[in-house]
């Protein structure tokens, strides 16, 4: 099983388990999927329920958004995450307020999938990580699983949550690999993976960056250098207490982020530790982030785009030498 | 299909809920903006009374009309111009975005067209649960230029979904005549291009909007699909509170007063017998103290306390 493969599995164990949940987009249906996310969900479930749209992202968010007001739970497909750009009004101004603007007349129950992120040489309209635009949307709650069993365990989470909850597939990783069982379990939002324990330094990283930040704490061990690695996997809601009882044992916050730093959750973040927790850090607190460029094409332009593993080793030997 | 003394005492009470509007802002009590429906009454009165119990609807900013239409009380949609905590939305919303779930009234969106994919939605969600309810949604004519109609109501053609689209064309898009930013005069003409009817109405005439929504609303009902309705209009007062309309042509506006839908029911009614003129000027002083009387519960309500300011962003 692959993270690929894991989606079609979650969105059919939550469709056999609740007839109002449908699945609608852009050749989500007959074709599988644009990224073959969906194969075999339209015929274990019927035209009714697997629905593909015309091109239409305002219309697909929005009759998910009104389906949803009238008790179905359905879930969205937008293809590219940079499509988001398209259907923005519907994302940020309809389904993020529509609870709150009504005075809580409605529960909005819609999940909202995409293609999220750079890496695969898509270049800067196919590759945009953007789950920081929707971050200043509250209303919405973000998921950004970086492995298998996450993926799966936080979108049958997001299918079951009352709330509108935008969850993020990273592009560059459907083909890891990880196990689901038959039982597996469902992953609660708002609850970090403390992916690796260490004494030394704090790493929070997502989707690809957690990837490298295993792999960057790896090799900081070879140095001597015990790193924690937190992925704290929904962005909204943020599991801060994680971050903050690690950084009681090792006082040096990094922040790995794929995408520039302005109005970002790694800003966010390193902003809320630097006000609320200053009395427990021995060094600044740094976010590691991508220029403020669009995500460019050519190879070696869009690796040096992404955060490195050498980066995040860089950066973490900086932070021990403070 | 003509109109009837209850079709007068809904539009009266809709006519004297705006007036009473236009009032409380000059009189500060209502904040921020506010789009008035006065000359449109006939639209939502004549669509709305032919829908039934359990059908949806979603409308525009300058929405109060369809709101009320639905059967909203006059009271807590007061409440809510007004932000006290009684409102229909609890004070969250305001003017722009009266919602009433519980008489089918949706949400009024204050983006021009967005409330289009919601009914589109809703109506899904009536196909797929095998309901019966239709949703209606009401724009106007300068939302027939915004993407969201054309991939709503392309989507509604596509899945045959039980709605109904209302242009309620008043003649403007905010300060431009219509005819500086649409190159089709009638709008229901736009149908074409989804392979769904268009039909054209006289929305100032509530029993000919009763015939067209009859109409529109069986089909929808019968899983045929929806249907694009234009209906002729003219917004009495200006876009919004800011706006004097100084941009009329001379002549125009009295010329649509002479045909102003809550004269234009009354005489109708006269004519044909259907009532006096004794019973008329009881449904108009009924109508005028239902609107003030509830005006002044409204006022009589508290705000919004501070504290609950962040209940309700989630469920």
């Amino acid at each position: 099983m692959n993270y690929r493969q894991v989606i079609a599995r979650a969105i059919g164990d939550e469709m056999a388990a609740d007839d109002r949940v449908i699945l609608l987009g852009e050749d989500v249906a007959a074709a599988g999927g644009a990224f073959k996310t969906t194969v075999g969900l339209l015929e274990r479930f019927g035209p009714q329920r697997v629905r593909d749209t015309p091109i239409s992202e305002q219309a697909i968010v929005g009759a998910a958004l009104g389906a949803a007001l009238m008790g179905l739970r359905p879930v969205a497909e937008i293809m590219f995450a940079d499509f988001a750009g398209v259907c923005f009004d519907q994302l940020a101004n309809q389904l993020a307020k529509y609870r709150y603007m009504s005075g809580g007349q409605f529960r909005v129950p819609v999940t909202i999938r995409m293609a999220n992120g750079a890496g695969a040489g898509f270049a800067a309209q196919h590759s945009q990580p953007a789950e920081n635009w929707l971050l200043n949307v509250p209303g919405l709650k973000i998921a950004v699983p970086a492995t298998v069993a996450d993926l799966y365990g936080l979108l049958r989470t997001a299918i079951r949550d009352d709330n509108p909850v935008v969850v993020f597939e990273h592009k560059n990783l459907f083909a890891v690999k990880g196990e689901v069982g038959p039982d597996a379990a469902l992953v609660p939002l708002g609850v970090a993976d403390v992916v690796r324990r260490g004494g030394d330094l704090t790493v929070v990283a997502t989707q690809q960056m957690r990837h490298r930040a295993v792999e960057a704490a790896g090799r900081l061990a070879a140095d001597g250098v015990e790193a924690t690695v937190i992925d704290p996997r929904t962005l909204v809601p943020f599991d801060d207490e994680t971050v903050v009882a690690s950084l009681t044992e090792t006082s040096r916050l990094l922040v790995v982020q794929e995408g520039p730093a302005g109005g970002s959750w790694g800003a966010s973040l390193v902003a809320r530790i630097a006000q609320d927790h200053f009395d427990l850090l021995d060094a600044p607190p740094v976010l590691v982030a991508s220029d403020d460029t669009p995500v460019p094409y050519a190879g070696p332009l869009e690796d040096a785009w992404l955060p490195t593993v050498d980066r995040i080793v860089d950066q973490a030997h900086r932070q021990l030498a403070y | 299909m003509s109109g009837s003394l209850a079709d007068l005492s809904a539009m009266l009470r809709i006519r004297h809920f705006e007036d009473a509007v236009r009032d409380l802002f000059t009189r500060d009590l209502v904040r921020g903006s506010t789009h008035l429906c006065q000359g449109q009454e006939a639209v939502p009165v004549g669509v709305c009374g032919e829908l039934a119990p359990g059908d949806t609807m979603t409308c525009t900013y300058r929405g109060h009309g369809a709101v009320l239409a639905m059967g909203s009380p006059l009271d807590r949609c007061f409440g809510e111009i007004l932000g006290r905590a009684g409102g229909v939305c609890g004070g969250r919303g305001g003017s722009m975005h009266l919602t009433d779930a519980s008489v089918g009234a949706l949400g009024s969106n204050a983006v021009v067209g967005a409330q289009l994919p919601i009914a589109v939605g809703a109506a899904l969600a009536a196909q797929h649960l095998g309901t019966g309810a239709v949703t209606v949604t009401f724009l106007g004519d300068g939302a027939t230029n915004i993407g969201a109609f054309h991939e709503s109501v392309n989507l509604a053609a596509i899945w045959r979904l039980p709605v109904v689209f209302v242009i309620e064309n008043n003649q403007y898009g905010e300060y431009s005549p219509l005819a500086t930013t649409t190159p089709v005069a009638r709008l229901a003409d736009r149908a074409a291009s989804y392979g769904i009817p268009g039909v054209f109405v006289d929305g100032n005439d509530v029993g000919a909007v009763r015939a067209v929504a009859a109409t529109a609303v069986a089909r929808a009902r019968a899983g045929d699909g929806p249907t694009l309705v234009e209906a002729d209009t003219y917004r009495q007062q200006g876009h919004s509170r800011s706006d004097p309309a100084t941009y009329r042509p001379p002549g125009e506006l009295e010329r649509w007063l002479a045909r102003d839908p809550v004269t234009l029911l009354a005489d109708r009614l006269t004519e044909q017998g259907a009532a006096t003129p004794a019973e008329l000027d009881a449904v108009r002083e009924r109508a005028r103290a239902e609107v003030s009387q509830a005006l002044e519960r409204a006022l009589s309500w508290p705000m919004p306390h501070p504290d609950t300011r962040l209940e309700g962003v989630y469920a």
